[in-house]
């Protein structure tokens, strides 16, 4: 067999079960980046190993058997620490029920403890990034725009923290659920929207990261079916899904949603986008996620014929301002207004935000379409030259510079 | 802390700058961005620099002055001007490096400025 092809299994193997292997390697150890150490150095031995022996009909079992070899040698050699006994004794105590069948997956009570209140809330989202979802510190570093040195620390200072203060591997009590849900949802609707990013972006080196990011929040609804913001955030994330092949044209350029061929729509993604909203609306406790996916929803129903109450849309984003007062949801409102022929409502809104305002793109961009909608050209030009000159998007800068 | 922002374009972006067809894009692009900085209170300086080759570069070898036309060192990413941020932090620097036109061009380089010798 041949090195290329050693290789190729190797990656596959670790696009596939990474996040699980992490999972169950971290919550043997009880130590995020031992795991981690271990698990990298099972696929330098399977390189090294493979293109002789072939590779093993399980891959997947195989490099857990040599990251656990790795992991118990680890914690032998610092076996004069203290600390470590507790980790060994885990180790060959757990030895006996080792997975028999298909491994089991832990990624949830990985995304549990990586949530936990200890941990400097900077880091809840880059550290479930890296461990579940095996992004390196470089990507996470560029997704939230930080030198991949200080996100290199902020992730290693985490984990030491996790190890050091011995957090427990297991499923949270229901009611530690709650206090941590919102960092955990939070970092699956991050992973998707870096994946859309780098799909819409052309990038698929790292295969389907939305795709794995909308597998993880099914797993997370089905989990914790009492809870209904796992089914918002599924349902936000499916809606989206289910118009991504739309958001392109054929030459590569974007579509925004008004102009978007509705026959290219995913229904079927749609159909189950809605019915986990409408699961996640009986349990009577409304929240971001489902808000978020009550205001796609209703730009489906728009789109597909239904008649706009843009009333009902303006009272969503109230409902969302309330419940997370972000610029986001304030400059939604005030697009929703503008959409809706209010442009004077819109202009109302916006005066009303806060100085920081001043660097967030979005706000000069709806500023400028309501200035101009209110025949105010003058104002409209600088509007949509700051939006210009704040956007990093070379064609969402080009549209913009052409409204001058 | 003052951040110094390195703007690198590629030869083809350069040229833009003299093409009619793509000059307004090029100057509009640049335009609002440079506005949009000093809008925001924390430009402290800057320019914008005419291509390398208008570079004029000199070395002292051995007591003896070399001189030669264009940039002391050939790249494929040029340097298209510079500025100098106050900026609280690097996350901050580099969220304004990041609306550069620059940066979806050859990219930009943050540098923390060292504090004025006293």
């Amino acid at each position: 067999m041949s090195q290329a092809a050693a290789r190729g299994a190797a990656e596959a193997a670790a696009r596939r079960s990474y996040g699980k292997l992490v999972a169950w390697l971290a919550g043997r150890a009880r130590d995020i980046a031992a795991a981690e150490d271990a698990l990298a150095d099972a696929f330098a031995t399977a390189l090294a190993v493979w293109p002789d022996r072939g590779v093993p009909d399980s891959p997947e079992a195989w490099l857990l058997t040599a990251a656990r070899r790795n992991l118990s040698k680890r914690v032998r050699h610092a076996g004069v620490r203290k600390a470590a006994e507790p980790a060994l004794a885990l180790l060959s105590a757990e030895r006996a029920e080792d997975p028999a069948g298909p491994l089991p997956d832990r990624r949830l009570e990985l995304l549990f403890v990586c949530a936990h209140p200890a941990i400097d809330p900077a880091a809840h989202t880059p550290l479930m990034l890296q461990t579940v979802l095996g992004l390196d510190a470089a990507s996470i570093a560029s997704a939230f725009l930080v030198s991949p040195a200080a996100m290199g620390q902020r992730l290693s200072r985490a984990k030491a923290k996790i190890r050091d203060a011995r957090i427990a591997f297991a499923r949270p009590a229901p009611e530690d659920i709650r206090p941590r849900l919102e960092a955990v949802l939070e970092a699956i609707y991050a992973a998707y929207t870096a994946g859309l990013d780098e799909w819409l972006g052309g990038d698929t080196r790292r295969g389907d990261l939305a795709g794995e990011a909308l597998f993880l929040g099914r797993l997370l609804a089905d989990a914790l079916p009492d809870e209904p913001e796992p089914s918002g955030l599924l349902s936000l994330m499916l809606h989206v899904e289910a118009r991504r092949a739309a958001r392109r044209d054929a030459a590569g350029a974007y579509v925004p949603l008004d102009a978007q061929d509705v026959a290219r729509w995913d229904r079927a993604a749609i159909v189950e986008a809605e019915a986990a909203l409408g699961r996640a609306a009986r349990a009577g406790r409304p929240g971001r996620f489902q808000t978020e996916a009550a205001i796609q929803s209703f730009h489906v129903a728009r789109r597909v014929g239904a008649a706009a109450d843009w009333s009902a849309l303006d009272a969503l984003y109230e409902a969302l301002f309330a419940l997370a007062p972000t610029m986001a949801a304030a400059v939604g409102r005030a697009a929703a207004r503008l959409n809706a022929g209010d442009f004077a409502g819109a202009i109302v809104l916006l005066d009303a935000l806060p100085d920081a305002r001043e660097a967030y793109q979005p706000y000069w961009a709806v500023r400028a379409a309501a200035l101009d909608a209110a025949g105010d050209r003058a104002g409209a030009r600088a509007a949509y030259t700051r939006a210009a000159g704040l956007s990093g998007d070379p064609a969402v800068r080009a549209t913009l510079l052409a409204r001058l | 802390m003052e951040y110094c922002i390195l703007f690198y374009e590629t030869a083809a972006s350069v040229a833009q700058r003299d093409d009619p067809a793509k000059a307004p894009a090029y100057w509009g692009a640049w335009g609002a961005y440079l506005e949009t900085v000093r809008e925001s209170g924390l430009m402290r300086g800057g320019s914008g620099l005419q291509p390398p080759a208008t570079g004029t570069s000199v070395r002292m070898k051995a007591g003896k002055r070399h001189v030669q036309d264009g940039p002391l060192i050939d790249a494929k990413e040029q340097l298209g001007g510079f500025i100098i941020l106050e900026a609280p932090d690097l996350d901050t620097a580099l969220a304004w490096a990041a609306r550069s036109p620059a940066a979806a061009d050859a990219g930009v380089e943050v540098r923390p400025a060292l504090p004025p010798m006293s």
